[in-house]
């Protein structure tokens, strides 16, 4: 069982309600895909990703990271029972996707570098510490089900 | 993963941008590691005070983004020009070089959260890359 403190229950609350998810899911995935290419395995059907551009403009990249992002949502909205909620989506990475579980360590790195520039120095070191605990907590039980 | 040319005019340019405010990226982000990740706090156990704003993390976080600074001028050699700093993290500091990629991941918070604008998604790479190989050129004597 996790444990939180109150003060990062309401860091993750405040992150998420006042996420642009439009804003923060595209960027995220992109900037994913950019910084660390071989992730790109993934997204074969995605149509461009040759360059930087193309996938900043990919509108499937777009769609995409506000999927990834409501999935976080979810264990935001059940940060007592991550786990639980996260047995499915599990399950779908390991046998659908075949995503080397790794990789979730890098996308969640390069949403913690977008909230930071959108948040500022609102995102403060404690900030910065309660959503990387939030982040390792959904990887882990998103990593859960892989056997 | 090499730096390429590319990589290296951008990380150039964008460092004459963020030149001034070096000092206080320093800063910010051994505060940042030492708040988000504490077992690195191992390493600065004589120290009173580990949170952003004393005095030591200032002073430290100067000298390490000092390094990193002059690593940018060396880009063509890294190995060979920090070859002195790889010995004394290797022999005297003993630094777990694990703990490189976790200072690398937060100064590239820090310099998202003060560069919003300037710091994009080729930026991000290039730095990215920058510091990785001069992780692996600081753990070069290591064994």
């Amino acid at each position: 069982m996790v444990e939180w403190t109150e003060f990062e229950r309401a860091t993750i609350q405040d992150i998420f309600t006042n996420m642009n998810y439009d804003v923060v899911g595209q960027q995220s995935l992109a900037r994913c895909l950019i910084v660390y290419p071989w992730t790109q395995r993934y997204f074969g059907k995605f149509g461009n990703l040759y360059n930087a551009a193309a996938i900043m403009g990919n509108p499937m990249v777009a769609a995409h990271g506000k999927v990834v992002l409501r999935g976080l949502e979810k264990a935001a909205k059940n940060m007592d029972n991550i786990k639980a909620t996260y047995a499915d989506l599990s399950v779908l990475h390991s046998e659908k996707l075949h995503v080397d579980p790794d990789n979730f360590r890098l996308l969640g790195d390069c949403l913690t570098v977008v909230v930071a520039a959108q948040l500022g120095a609102a995102f403060t070191p404690e900030a910065q510490a309660a959503f990387q605990k939030f982040l390792a907590v959904a990887i882990s039980s998103l990593r859960r089900q892989y056997h | 993963m090499s730096l390429t040319a590319k990589d290296k005019a951008v990380v150039k340019a964008f460092w004459g941008k963020i030149a001034s405010k070096a000092d206080a990226i320093g800063e910010e982000a051994l505060g940042r590691m030492l708040t988000v990740y504490p077992q690195t706090k191992i390493y600065f156990a004589h120290w009173p005070d580990h949170s952003l704003g004393s005095a030591q993390v200032k002073k430290h976080g100067e000298t390490v983004m000092g390094a990193i600074t002059a690593a940018v001028g060396k880009m063509d050699d890294l190995i060979g020009g920090l070859s002195s700093l790889s010995d004394l993290h290797a022999t005297k500091l003993r630094v777990d070089p694990g703990n490189f990629k976790i200072l690398s991941h937060n100064i590239l918070v820090t310099l998202a959260i003060n560069f919003p604008a300037d710091f994009t998604a080729e930026v991000h790479v290039a730095v990215d890359k920058f510091l990785a190989a001069l992780s692996a050129a600081l753990a070069d004597k290591y064994r």
